[in-house]
């Protein structure tokens, strides 16, 4: 009676228990988890809630009343909603001004000079600065009657002109002070970036008699790309995010004509005479699809990024 | 900006009334258990009188634990909502009119009629309007204060000009300070408020007190002849270059130096501008008072007279010595004492009271108590609801900028009037 012994294949049952079984799988997601509850319950669900709220009438006390789509029709015949909306695109279009002028002094500043750190720093200091004092320097600046500006424009028989008075002047003067720190922090990213520009590539652009503009146009620019991308990143969503100036500076006036969506919405739902919560989660909600443009054209790249 | 005043002293009594074991003899009047307050009297003089209330009171109840919360007066108007709704004191401080509509309405202000009843009040006659909403009362006063102008004699004398009673005086005067080039009025519009004033005093001038509290319920339409006419007045001013230029850019406080400079020679605004103008310097000699002057002789004069207030929440815990705060508030010595000059420097609600030796006090209390037979006014953004208030004031700013706009403002004022009440 001889049974030809196999050897037995089938894997011998796993003794150790599911945890261990699984450990490596799971274990990146339990370290995400926290992360994750946290970023759904404190982002994803308020963009939702958001939503619903815009369908509401409610004075963020009593009874919501469900009202459609009507805070929405109604912001579509609001004329300080289409004043808000034109200054937001103001902010995304001059606020892009800091990325070449930050840049540019960052090529100044990379020297080798005795004290360039001092200087490095001093460009560096408007961004270390809060936004509050920053507005509040530029508001004494352009202040019309004993401001330094109009004494300046006075040396040149210019002025007086009342920058955070004018409808058509009080904008592109909060930019001008949101430009300041913005410029500095450009700078810092090119800073860095320029630390990583490879040497050889330059001798090589200088025994093809590349100089000046040619030089960075072609050959420093293109290595500077990463620097780039994160200064516009950064500066379009600086440019969305432009509250705190606007409410230092001019608190949304002259008659309204400084508000930008985020102000708009703070005004007409938390501010001292706004209860209207449904109409300020309705601009809220047009604000979040104009940055929705924007986010998905930056992971868009990022992807791309990736890929290669 | 928050500060907890424990009142040592009760904590003190407390432990002493259990050291000896006089339980027994508890008056029936003392309070115990705990008082929670929430002041919004963050600025230096407020807080101290706010800090004095509370002390004295505690003096009067050694078993009471009264904890006061103090928060800067402009975070307090957003953060009211949050803790009316969680986390609610016992009594918070508020304004009077329809700034507590909303509030009222959400049912976050209790009832307190019964506290009104009896000699309150009498007591209280002057303010009890501007508390009641739907014939019931839902807070006390403890402070209010006149509105006028205030003007620098000095520049008057020197022009040999004298207090105005009449419109075409008023202009006149203005005239003959333009001349000699200086302006007539500071102000400085940035936060609006500033512009409310000067359209209430011209509306109640020109159309009278009921046509103000008709307009602010929205049963006038704001295309309106009478309001025009309002804005015509308005319009004379402007087109004299009456006021300061670059208003917009200023907020009241920043508007004070054009005054103290002597650049310009008046300022519409409450009593409470009396002592930052003292502070830059300003003497009595210096500074005087007049009450708006008559426009239309048809109207009887009417004045505004903002009231602040203290309200219990409806989900207050200890609403019994809440109460028995507020009386202690309105009571008349407690009212001539917090509002002397050396305190908060306004006239007391309390009809008992003495008004302080003082000139600007006098001569407020004078004009509200004999010269103001329309009816006292709130304010123009204590008597519209918030978002009326808004809107219409931003229009007046535009106007005082662009007087040529003004068809286009009364539309949009319109528009929202037909979807706000």
């Amino acid at each position: 009676m001889t049974h030809a012994t196999l050897p037995d294949i089938s894997p011998a049952p796993d003794k150790r228990s599911w945890w261990r079984r699984n450990q490596i799988g799971l274990s990146p997601w339990l370290f995400l988890a926290p992360g994750m509850l946290f970023f759904a319950f404190y982002v994803i669900f308020p963009i939702f809630q958001s939503f619903q709220i815009s369908l509401l009438d409610w004075d963020g006390l009593g009874e919501p009343e469900f009202i459609g789509l009507q805070n929405y029709q109604e912001l579509y015949y609001d004329d300080a909603f289409y004043t808000s909306l034109w200054n937001n695109m103001l902010w995304l279009v001059l606020y892009l001004a800091a990325i070449p002028a930050g840049l540019f002094i960052a090529l100044f500043l990379n020297q080798t000079v005795t004290g360039i750190r001092l200087y490095k720093s001093l460009f560096f200091f408007p961004f270390v600065i809060s936004q509050v004092v920053v507005g509040l320097v530029f508001t004494w600046f352009y202040d019309p009657t004993f401001g330094l500006l109009n004494v300046m424009l006075g040396w040149v028989g210019l002025g007086p002109i009342n920058v955070l008075g004018d409808e058509r002047f009080v904008t592109v003067g909060i930019i001008l002070a949101g430009i300041w720190p913005q410029t500095a922090y450009c700078m810092i990213l090119y800073l860095t970036g320029l630390n990583g520009v490879n040497p050889e590539q330059i001798e090589a652009g200088r025994l093809d008699n590349a100089k000046g503009w040619k030089m960075l146009w072609y050959i420093i620019i293109p290595q500077l790309k990463p620097a780039t991308f994160i200064a516009f990143v950064v500066t379009i969503i600086g440019a969305l995010r432009s509250f705190d100036l606007i409410s230092i500076m001019t608190n949304g006036g002259p008659f309204g004509s400084s508000r930008v969506l985020s102000f708009y919405m703070f005004e007409v739902a938390l501010s001292e005479y706004g209860f209207r919560m449904g109409y300020g989660a309705a601009i809220a909600v047009v604000l979040f699809l104009i940055m929705l443009c924007f986010i998905v054209y930056f992971l868009w790249s990022m992807y791309q990024e990736d890929k290669r | 900006m928050r500060s907890n005043l424990k009142a040592t002293v009760a904590t003190l009594g407390l432990t002493m009334a259990m050291a000896t074991g006089a339980f027994a003899d508890a008056h029936a009047a003392k309070l115990s258990g705990d008082l929670v307050i929430f002041s919004d009297m963050g600025n230096p003089a407020p807080r101290a009188v706010m800090e004095g209330m509370v002390e004295r009171f505690g003096e009067m109840h050694p078993d009471l634990n009264i904890e006061l919360t103090v928060i800067d007066r402009e975070a307090y108007k957003t953060q009211i909502r949050n803790f009316l709704t969680a986390n609610t004191p016992d009594v918070a401080n508020w304004y009077a009119a329809n700034r507590m509509l909303p509030y009222v309405n959400a049912g976050l202000f209790e009832d307190i009629s019964d506290l009104w009843e009896g000699t309150l009040s009498e007591e209280l006659a002057s303010t009890k309007g501007a508390m009641t909403l739907d014939g019931k009362q839902y807070g006390v006063p403890y402070t209010y204060y006149q509105w006028g102008v205030y003007y620098r004699k000095d520049i008057y004398d020197e022009l040999g000009l004298s207090e105005p009673k009449t419109w075409d005086e008023f202009k006149a005067n203005c005239q003959a300070i333009l001349d000699s080039g200086k302006k007539c009025f500071t102000i400085g519009t940035k936060f609006l408020w500033t512009a409310g004033g000067w359209f209430d005093y011209l509306n109640m001038r020109t159309n009278g007190y009921d046509f103000h509290a008709a307009l602010t319920n929205g049963e006038v339409e704001w295309t309106d002849q009478r309001v025009k006419d309002t804005f015509a007045n308005w319009r004379e001013l402007l087109d004299m270059g009456a006021f300061i230029d670059n208003h917009t850019a200023y907020s009241w406080q920043e508007a004070l130096p054009f005054m103290t400079g002597g650049d310009a020679a008046a300022y519409l605004m409450g009593n409470f501008a009396v002592a930052p103008l003292r502070e830059a310097g300003l003497t009595d000699d210096q500074l005087d008072f007049y009450q708006f002057p008559m426009i239309n002789e048809d109207v009887e004069l009417a004045e505004d007279a903002p009231t602040d207030t203290f309200h219990i929440p409806t989900g207050a815990k200890n609403k019994e010595n809440a109460r028995e705060f507020l009386r202690f508030v309105v009571s008349a010595d407690n009212q001539t004492l917090i509002n002397n000059g050396d305190n908060l420097g306004q006239l007391p609600v309390n009809s008992k009271s003495s008004v302080d030796d003082d000139k600007f006090l006098e001569q407020g209390f004078q004009m509200l108590s004999t010269n103001s037979p329309g009816g006292v006014a709130q304010f123009f953004d204590r008597d519209a609801p918030a978002e009326m208030a808004k809107v219409a004031m931003e229009g007046f700013q535009e106007f005082m900028v662009k007087p040529d706009n003004l068809d286009k403002i009364l539309d949009r004022l319109e528009r929202a009037r037909a979807r706000i009440y």
